[in-house]
């Protein structure tokens, strides 16, 4: 879709003949992300829409303990340290980020007064520069206000790469922050960033209290007695910590939203596994809430049956996909397998990856395999809605494959296996250990079979397979074979940075002992340019044709072959109100919303 | 006595010296990195990754990284868990305690259903009371404690409804209900495991019954007019009990390691627990101290199996 087009759908939406719903959810059809399609209409003048999550109302306290299962525990509570997306939930219990992302990718006010934007003047044109007014009546657990100055500490915290923040890499565009009074900050970066909210907003966001950890920047980070005792500005106060089980909170009475939060303790326990932490919400109900339900769809149904709990399933950003090798696996290069300097010997032809392509069969995966937790998609951006590209569709056709590669000159030998000058249709499969994976390889490598193409399949232990030793062959990184399939995560809702993972400069290789983040060594001069482009464009319309326009050159030279995206699933008890689920942001991010049937 | 306190004291730092240079070779070659999750997080610099690396010491050789363990743990410094970048010793402290009282329970509820019944069993032996206890019992030490532990919530929680089998350590309440709370919670758990190590014992507790009673001391007893009970309570089963105490001493390293699969099945915070979830995350400083917790328990539990033996049984001698 071009600028044009996408232009003329604003227009639509802006006379009234479109919704707005209905235009976000066409935009996530094209492989974009449904806070870039909230920006497009915002900066085309639609206002935002007030949050459209509205949450019934609730009184403060009243509502006794809320039981929360995460199956993997917390271990610290330092936002910034975040191994995990479980320490990044654990902490958002206490912790605030000055925005918070709602399902649609809008951002949603936590420490700041407003929303900033190119209308209000808070952003700057140029997209260099943002400013953030500060709620004033915020008060930090232990009484001391919530100033600029926390907000300033914050970046200055991570930025010293001494403390080993994880966040860092969401501050590091910042070239300044000007403090302009007590609750107004200008944050200037290097250059134009059009997704100006990656700092301070979103899971990556949150902010600790500077009178609390400024003796403990750098070096000493690790010694702050607040990493495992939390004072934030979040609706729960910390009563108790045991790093890898339990998390205890009890309702912050001074909290900045009035009315809220309606419960009066909140605990989150952690540890086993994800079927029984399902059970323990959907079927016996001992708990009220689960996270991350990584269980197969049919046993969730099951265990919906008994009416006391459900699956709450979200789209976010997660995609199941195949890789294509664009290098020689098999030939060793200055020691290195899969290095740029070979090309690979069959899958570099067109007409060999559009057969792939039509091969897997993605409806019968997404039936058999993955239910409601793995929808089949032809692309590679998946959401938010307005990332999402509408010119790619996936099909799944033998006889098609055969025509390809027929008229391709690839013949059918005596083996069955078709071969050209030489060069037989043999691949080798790989991916991690894990049932649901191994089920996919089988029907893929079935299609395959009926075609010519020879599939070997290999399954590696994820503790391998996902590991970043330089020295393993096996990892994801290294490639060591002509196809893998896993699952990739776009965290942000913006896809600038997920998206470098088809740039030439981030190609995985021995050099940068296999931390690239380009895995397919797939190179092409033009996404290189408009990844480029995209990232310094302010205007959201020509930016979201961008992105659209990278997915589109991705899936249409077949760089790899989506499979299905999964969305995020939450267990949630039936008794519960207003659990909304964001694919953005933390668990917790609407946590001072949720409450309880009576 | 003490003389062979002593030399058993010196013989078990050699063997503890061993089994950590054995550990952490192993846990040195296996595969993952404590900050793998980073490495896949496209959001996550890479930079971040290799400055942790850095700054936790492990790129160093393994040599290095093994006397740097040990000279500190020497000094009394179990070192910081990767994870949570907490003191390793405040984490297995803050698990000890739940791990003691479970295993604890356990033991206590196997000693009260293993005595009684191996007792009468051997009073009379193959009467259909025995035959029943001995099925029992076989099926008993069977069964994986993995297994039961899930018949059990299967039963308890899902279908019946009566337990919970989420196990809190914390418990918000006071009073009585937190007595109830933790009585409720801590039944599948103990009762897991303690049958378990009832099922052997009650064999163990058979056979040694059955060997004293027929000796002529019991039957001095008796003709000078014992009572039936006396004879039993004072005579049979004291000195049954010698060789049973000892087999206990020498189980309670593999009780310790039942629990771990059952701490993970029930979500019991305790140290096993705390094994797993470290292993699962290649968070080395923790991982070692736990393995290296178990094996000083092993280690000291034979010693005081030796010695109870010697307590309980004056005509041996320690030399």
């Amino acid at each position: 879709m071009e600028e044009r087009e996408l232009r003329a759908l604003i227009g639509q939406v802006k006379a009234g003949t479109l919704s707005r719903r209905r235009f976000v959810q066409t935009m996530v059809g094209l492989g974009l992300t449904a806070p870039m399609a909230a920006q497009m209409l915002a900066s085309a003048g639609v206002a935002q829409a007030q949050t459209k999550w509205t949450f019934n109302p609730s009184k403060r306290g009243g509502g006794a303990l809320v039981k929360t299962l995460w199956w993997q525990a917390p271990t610290l509570l330092n936002p910034h340290f975040a191994t995990g997306t479980k320490d990044q939930d654990a902490s958002r219990v206490f912790y605030e980020p000055l925005g918070s992302y709602d399902p649609d990718g809008n951002i949603v006010p936590m420490l700041a007064a407003d929303v900033p934007s190119v209308q209000n003047g808070q952003v700057a044109r140029d997209g260099t520069s943002v400013t953030w007014h500060l709620k004033k009546n915020v008060v930090w657990h232990d009484g001391k206000p919530f100033t600029a100055d926390d907000v300033v500490f914050n970046w200055e915290y991570v930025m010293d790469s001494a403390t080993a923040a994880v966040s860092v890499g969401n501050y590091r565009d910042i070239a300044r922050i000007d403090k302009l009074d007590s609750h107004t900050v200008k944050i200037v970066f290097k250059s134009s960033t059009p997704f100006w909210s990656s700092p301070f907003c979103g899971p990556y966001g949150m902010i600790i209290p500077k009178h609390l950890f400024q003796a403990y920047k750098g070096d000493k980070s690790r010694e702050a007695p607040n990493n495992l005792k939390p004072i934030g500005t979040g609706p729960f106060r910390f009563v108790d910590f045991k790093p890898g089980d339990l998390v205890r909170a009890e309702l912050n009475p001074n909290y900045h939203i009035p009315n809220r939060p309606f419960f009066d303790a909140l605990e989150m326990k952690g540890g086993g596994d994800a079927i029984s932490a399902a059970r323990a919400v959907i079927q016996t109900g001992e708990f009220d809430y689960a996270w991350n339900m990584q269980v197969e769809d049919e046993i969730l149904k099951r265990m919906e049956q008994g009416g006391r709990g459900r699956a709450d399933i979200v789209a976010g950003g997660n995609i199941e996909h195949i890789q294509l090798n664009n290098t020689d696996p098999w030939t060793e290069v200055d020691g290195e397998r899969s290095s740029i300097k070979t090309r690979h010997p069959f899958l570099t032809d067109l007409a060999v990856r559009q057969a792939l392509n039509v091969l897997v069969d993605r409806g019968s995966v997404q039936e058999q395999i993955y239910g409601r937790t793995g929808i089949a998609t032809a692309n590679f951006v998946n959401a938010p809605s307005r990332f999402v590209s509408k010119n790619t569709t996936w099909a799944f056709d033998i006889d098609r494959a055969n025509q390809i590669l027929d008229g391709a000159g690839w013949k059918r030998g005596a083996d069955g296996i078709r071969a050209k000058d030489g060069k037989k249709l043999k691949v080798v499969y790989q991916t991690s250990i894990n049932a649901l994976r191994q089920k996919t390889q089988q029907i893929v490598k079935q299609a395959c079979a009926r075609t010519g193409i020879d599939v070997e399949l290999k399954a590696v232990t994820a503790n391998v397979y996902f590991s970043s030793d330089p020295a393993n062959a096996d990892t994801y990184s290294h490639f060591s074979t002509d196809i893998q399939m896993y699952t990739t995560t776009m965290i942000e809702p913006d896809p600038q940075r997920f998206l470098d993972q088809f740039t030439s400069w981030e190609i995985a290789s021995k050099e940068n002992k296999w931390q690239g983040r380009n895995i397919t060594r797939w190179r092409n001069d033009e996404l290189d340019r408009i990844w480029k482009a995209a990232g310094a464009e302010m205007d959201p319309v020509k930016r979201a044709a961008l992105l659209v326009k990278m997915n589109d050159l991705v899936i249409q030279n077949i760089v790899v072959v989506p499979v299905v995206f999964r969305p995020r699933v939450a267990a949630i008890s039936n008794r519960m109100r207003d659990v909304v689920q964001s694919g953005w942001d933390s668990d917790f991010w609407a946590i001072a919303y949720w409450s309880k049937h009576a | 006595m003490s003389k062979y306190l002593l030399r058993r004291a010196l013989i078990s730092i050699p063997v503890l010296i061993g089994i950590s240079a054995v550990l952490f070779t192993i846990l040195a070659l296996a595969p993952g990195d404590p900050f793998e999750e980073l490495a896949t997080n496209p959001n996550v610099p890479a930079e971040v990754r290799t400055n942790l690396r850095a700054k936790f010491g492990l790129d160093d050789p393994l040599p290095v990284r093994y006397a740097r363990w040990v000279i500190a743990m020497l000094r009394g410094d179990w070192g910081f868990s990767f994870l949570s970048r907490v003191d390793v010793d405040t984490l297995i402290l803050q698990r000890l305690p739940v791990t003691l009282v479970v295993l604890g329970s356990a033991l206590l509820l196997a000693i009260m259903i293993a005595i009684p019944i191996g007792t009468y069993s051997a009073l009379r032996p193959y009467s259909i009371f025995d035959q029943v206890a001995t099925t029992f019992a076989f099926i008993g030490f069977s069964l994986p404690t993995f297994f039961t532990g899930l018949l059990f919530i299967l039963l308890f929680s899902i279908y019946l409804d009566w337990l919970p089998f989420i196990y809190r350590a914390d418990i918000g309440a006071s009073g009585w209900r937190w007595y109830w709370e933790h009585l409720r919670q801590s039944i599948m758990p103990v009762a897991v495991l303690g049958l378990f190590q009832a099922a052997a014992m009650t064999r163990f507790m058979r056979a040694a019954v059955l060997d004293v009673i027929r000796l002529d001391y019991v039957n001095t007893a008796r003709a000078k007019g014992l009572s039936e009970r006396a004879t039993l309570v004072k005579h049979v089963v004291r000195n049954a009990l010698i060789p049973v105490v000892t087999l206990v001493a020498l189980q309670i390293p593999s009780i310790f390691g039942g629990a771990i699969v059952t701490e993970q099945i029930f979500r019991v915070p305790g140290i096993g627990s705390l094994l797993i979830s470290s292993i699962l995350a290649n968070d080395t400083p923790v991982v070692m101290a736990v393995t290296f917790v178990y094996s000083a328990l092993v280690v000291a539990s034979n010693l005081a199996a030796d010695l109870l033996y010697g307590w309980l049984d004056p005509r041996i001698s320690y030399r």
